[in-house]
């Protein structure tokens, strides 16, 4: 079975020094710069072994001036999840560590919140827009995206 | 498999870059490949996808919860019915909905059918790719076509349901319906002998598929493949018995798993789910309450149904998933108190299974690729949403 | 050890069960040698015949009278206008000079009800929220048109089908919306 949330926080911080994480409805919330050292040791420590990273997207805040990150991970060798990460990040300029080195899955997943959301993924191969086209500009998930009027022709 | 950078030794060759789709047949909709051969054998390939795209997500978050349901329809248009189920229930985590009896049984009636309808569909199209053009594919689409007419005869539609909601179906089956459903089902295992009588040992198949797109368990884990192309690598992992979701844990029933990872495995495994969801099927049309005992949705539901706009969850988040045809289906939630999703969410299990068609690809030809691809198994309207 | 072959030769005695299952005969030879029958299906000609379809089938939605063309159910209230997923649906209340809603047969009723059909997208969402049962879905789908605007608008009186219709083709869901519609009349 996998510790609750609030062991999780204090087995992790015991596990990494120097990573303080905040626990928020059941999320845990990660910093920016931990993020690939605690995706790390949620994978390959034994006691966790979430090998699966089932869902990512993201969530935009503009009234909070946020965009946050969101991980589902799961583990398929001992079936148990999910682990909820978020991770928040300043939305005028979203950067973050790309986990695609840690799980595979996360490739496609990265690109995509790229495409929608404008955020920037460090350490991702292939960080192209996936589902809009090349030279689109903007990003139509974000909620000030105005969406074009058909009724007016252009 | 050996990666040889030119035919002969000798002579020196040209790498092509060669564009396969987006308007081809055996691409399963708009979908294009950029494949760089050396020779017949690819040696890079790219996917680029997004013809289709609509932005299915902002149109959930303009509209309410239950109006997204028509266009969950548009999805994956093969499983209508279980893309409502993945919806149906993350609202019912957000909100707090309780199904009734007979709709769970109904639920799990109509997405196991749904199962059957997809893994004939596309055994059918993996033979069509293959070349054995028309045959297979109508064997299978007769057998789709039986219970398409089932849907049709409970929803209305054959193919855009529309039919589960939040706290059982929309309305109950009309009388009959489970009589003809049983029928259905109990005769489905005979097709499936025929089936595959006509392919599980065909030399010609087994020639084109075994050892042809293999993919490796410890990649399939990484790289979040779910479905049955998880299980044909060999790794034991289904939702309905993970989560144990709905009534799932009432049934017994097996998890079919493959040995190699290849397209012979990926074709054997969905024949072998097919027996397992006959199996539940069955099951299921034997227990099910009658209408009388229980309705077919929960009073909640059904107040949902009538006034979509006076449902306003409480603030909070919820991530649904289930078991579709071609993997982890899941809908993520964010509600911010009013009668529209703040964010919504569709992680779509064919999208994410695309990701490691190159590196099943590498090395093979390229009418290896066409199969491989058939394997996997696409929708372009869930890859693109 | 299997033949190498033989699959092949197994397959293709299936295709030849289905090959004598197309033919009366065939049938009958195999039902002497005991071999069991599948019934397949069948292709439509179609104009000339037409698919028989179950009784919830549904098309495009239409309006309901009762006896009259002028005594319609629907009062305008706007829900299925503001619920309809592709927002397909255009409704304006009739009101007089002093900008109050007319009323008719003790109800307001819609001047304008517009449907385009090019975006309906057979959802059936209209008829579920109607509190007034005075949407339904049609069966009628044979609504090929050459012009998207002049014919794929429908206007209200292009939409108005009689109660009666609604029973002749859905008898059974029909019987439960008159059972209804009966027992909020005393009330009102």
């Amino acid at each position: 079975m996998l510790p609750s949330p609030d062991e999780f926080k204090i087995t992790l911080e015991q596990l990494l020094p120097g990573v303080s994480l905040t626990l928020d409805a059941g999320w845990l919330v990660v910093a920016p710069n931990d993020l690939v050292a605690v995706c790390r040791c949620l994978k390959e420590n034994e006691r966790f072994s979430l090998d699966y990273l089932a869902n990512l997207t993201a969530v935009d805040y503009p009234s909070e001036q946020r965009m946050d990150l969101v991980y589902h991970l799961y583990s398929m060798a001992k079936k148990h999840g999910p682990v909820m990460l978020k991770v928040r990040l300043p939305r005028a300029h979203p950067v973050v560590a790309s986990v695609t080195p840690i799980w595979r899955g996360a490739e496609f997943q990265e690109r995509e919140v790229y495409d929608l959301f404008g955020v920037t993924f460090e350490g991702h191969p292939d960080l192209r827009r996936i589902l809009m086209w090349e030279g689109f500009e903007g990003h139509p998930m974000r909620k000030d995206y105005v969406v074009e009027d058909q009724d007016v022709p252009t | 498999m050996e990666l040889k950078t030119s035919i002969s030794p000798t002579i020196e060759t040209q790498q092509l870059e060669v564009n396969l789709g987006p308007q081809h047949p055996s691409t399963h909709g708009v979908f294009r490949m950029i494949a760089t051969l050396d020779g017949e054998r690819i040696v890079k390939l790219k996917p680029v996808m997004g013809y289709l795209h609509r932005n299915h997500e902002q149109i959930g978050e303009r509209a309410t919860y239950i109006a997204s349901f028509p266009f969950t329809d548009r999805l994956d248009y093969f499983c209508a019915m279980s893309n409502n189920f993945g919806l149906a229930l993350a609202i019912e985590k957000l909100g707090g909905i309780q199904a009734s009896e007979r709709g769970e049984y109904l639920r799990v009636i109509m997405a196991e059918l749904t199962r059957l309808v997809n893994h004939t569909a596309v055994i059918g199209f993996l033979l069509n790719d293959m070349g054995a053009f028309g045959t297979p594919l109508l064997y299978a689409f007769r057998e789709r076509e039986k219970i398409l007419d089932l849907f049709e005869a409970a929803s209305g539609s054959r193919m855009m349901c529309n039919y589960v909601r939040p706290g059982g179906v929309r309305e109950d089956v009309p009388e009959g319906w489970l009589e003809r459903a049983r029928e259905i089902v109990n005769a489905f295992p005979r097709f499936l002998d025929e089936f595959e009588a006509l392919l599980t040992e065909n030399e010609i198949v087994q020639q084109r598929c075994q050892h042809v797109g293999v993919l490796s368990k410890e990649l399939a884990m990484n790289a979040s493949i779910t479905g049955p192309m998880l299980r044909a690598s060999g790794v034991n992992y289904d939702i309905r018995k993970v989560d144990g979701y709905s009534i799932y844990p009432r049934f017994t029933f097996k998890i079919p798993l493959g040995t190699v990872g290849d397209v012979y495995d990926r074709y054997y495994v969905r024949i072998l789910e097919m027996r397992e969801s006959v199996n539940i099927l069955q099951q299921a049309l034997k227990e099910i309450p009658d209408s009388s005992a229980s309705p077919a949705i929960s009073p909640k539901g059904l107040a949902l149904v009538k006034a979509p706009r006076t449902f306003r969850p409480p603030r909070g988040e919820a991530y649904g998933r289930i078991e579709a045809p071609k993997g982890e289906l899941g809908f993520y939630l964010v509600s911010d108190g009013s009668s529209q999703p703040y964010r919504y969410h569709v992680r779509a299990p064919s999208f994410i299974n695309l990701t490691v068609l190159e590196d099943m690809c590498l090395g093979y030809k390229v009418a290896d690729v066409i199969i491989i691809l058939g394997s996997i198994d696409i929708v372009m309207g869930e890859v693109d949403r | 050890m299997a033949v190498i072959g033989s699959g092949v030769l197994r397959g293709m005695g299936v295709t030849f069960k289905t090959f004598l299952e197309t033919y009366p005969w065939g049938r009958l030879i195999l039902r002497t040698l005991r071999i069991p029958v599948t019934n397949g299906l069948f292709t439509i000609p179609y104009p000339e015949t037409k698919q028989q379809h179950p009784e919830r089938f549904r098309y495009f939605p239409f309006l309901v009278y009762d006896g009259t063309p002028d005594n319609l159910r629907c009062v305008a209230c706007k829900i299925c206008e503001q619920e309809c997923p592709p927002q397909c649906i255009h409704i304006v209340m009739e009101k007089d000079e002093q900008g109050r809603p007319v009323k008719a047969h003790g109800r307001t009723l819609p001047k304008q009800f517009d449907i385009d059909m090019s975006i309906c997208m057979s959802c059936r969402i209209c008829v579920d929220v109607c509190p007034f049962d005075a949407i339904e879905m049609d069966n009628e789908y044979e609504l090929s048109a050459s012009d998207r605007y002049e014919h794929m608008i429908f206007d209200k009186h292009k939409l108005l089908k009689s109660a009666d219709y609604f029973q002749k083709i859905k008898p059974t869901e029909a019987a439960t919306v008159d059972a209804r519609l009966a027992a909020k009349k005393p009330k009102a």
